[in-house]
């Protein structure tokens, strides 16, 4: 899932600065689930916003409408009706969520209370790890499951590097190295040989360093 | 203890240890500041900080939270998540701009009726030193200043 942390709440403050009618939107989907943008946490915020503009003095209307995922049109368009009362939309979701939003609006400010944090899941109650870089090329297949694209920290194809000692990785004690982590798991099954295999450089056409990318799936286009 | 305004206060209590220790406080005869309303709940872990973040936009002046002792939730550990909410939320209370020591956690038991009695005491105290909450009803948030 996309793992997500609420912005601090003097910044949203500041981004509402002019606004009077507010729709607060939480997102159902991932970022409820990493308890940043669900709906739970979207009447905390408006309680909290309003709180603040009661002591403050300032009007401004709060209203809370959860949507089930923000990242497709069909449960935008469900928002509407309450948008168009509104001045300005402060969205609880990834920045997926947020631009199309934004792009359904056009005519709102749309403001990210959320900042969108990366690819990944809860590995502990309270804590969670990112796994996935979105390269588009996925290696795992090679690598007994762990990718050494993101949990690496040189990201290497070919590993451990010197700075592997005693399973840990050199920039941090609380991060395990990779690529031990791939040789213990490629042990356990009994595919260590395959590892003598040299990895070549990696196809990165489908990563995110040209700009936008697209999927097309012509079986399922209207 | 002198009245010097009329004070609102919201004490939500664990039915286990603390409402059963307000319900004692009352048995024994021991008086308390009127000005707490009290709210059973099966577990102070149940309580969501949306809850008390509400309270606080209604205007009470203070909320305080009541729990099991350290190690006696009879679910466990929610005494403990009660706890740390607690924690986060009163550093919540200060971003917004109320006072943190407006919100309060208490870990009690319920044989401790007289020990209840003395907590709503300092807390409405130390209420009283605060002064009025400044999210008194009064100022209308959802009206227009455009």
């Amino acid at each position: 899932m996309i793992v997500a942390e609420q912005k601090p709440f003097k910044e949203i403050v500041e981004c509402l600065r002019g606004k009077y009618d507010l729709l607060i939107v939480p997102c159902m989907s991932c970022t409820a689930v990493c308890f940043a943008g669900g709906s739970q946490q979207g009447e905390e915020l408006a309680s909290a916003l309003r709180i603040h503009c009661k002591m403050h003095g300032d009007g401004l209307n709060c209203t809370v409408r959860s949507l089930n995922r923000q990242c497709d049109p069909e449960f935008i368009e469900e928002l509407a009706e309450e948008a168009a009362k509104a001045d300005s939309i402060l969205s609880l979701a990834c920045g997926v969520g947020v631009q199309f939003l934004a792009e359904r609006y056009p005519d709102k400010a749309v403001i990210p209370a959320l900042n969108t944090r990366f690819a990944g899941g809860k590995t502990a109650p309270g804590i969670w790890e990112e796994r996935c870089s979105l390269c588009g090329n996925c290696v795992l297949h090679v690598t007994g499951g762990i990718c050494p694209i993101t949990r690496c920290a040189k990201g290497l194809l070919n590993g451990p590097c010197g700075g592997s000692e005693q399973g840990v990785c050199e920039i941090d004690p609380d991060v395990p190295c990779a690529w031990q982590m791939i040789i213990d798991r490629m042990s356990t099954l009994g595919r260590l040989d395959e590892l003598l295999a040299i990895q070549r450089p990696k196809d990165w056409s489908t990563g995110n360093a040209g700009g936008l990318r697209r999927l097309v799936r012509e079986d399922l286009r209207g | 203890m002198t009245k010097k305004y009329p004070l609102r206060i919201v004490a939500f209590t664990c039915f286990n240890c603390a409402y059963a220790a307000a319900d004692l406080a009352g048995s024994m005869r021991l008086s308390y500041h009127p000005a707490v309303s009290i709210v059973g709940i099966p577990c102070t872990g149940a309580v969501e900080p949306a809850v008390i973040l509400n309270a606080f936009e209604q205007g009470v002046d203070g909320v305080f939270v009541a729990g099991c002792l350290d190690g006696e939730c009879h679910y466990k550990t929610g005494n403990l998540h009660a706890r740390e909410r607690v924690r986060q939320l009163r550093g919540d209370l200060e971003r917004i701009g109320l006072e943190p020591e407006r919100l309060e956690m208490y870990q009690l038991s319920a044989a401790m009726g007289s020990r209840f009695a003395e907590l709503v005491n300092e807390f409405v105290e130390r209420i009283y030193g605060l002064g009025p909450s400044p999210v008194r009803p009064g100022l209308d948030c959802g009206e227009r200043k455009k």
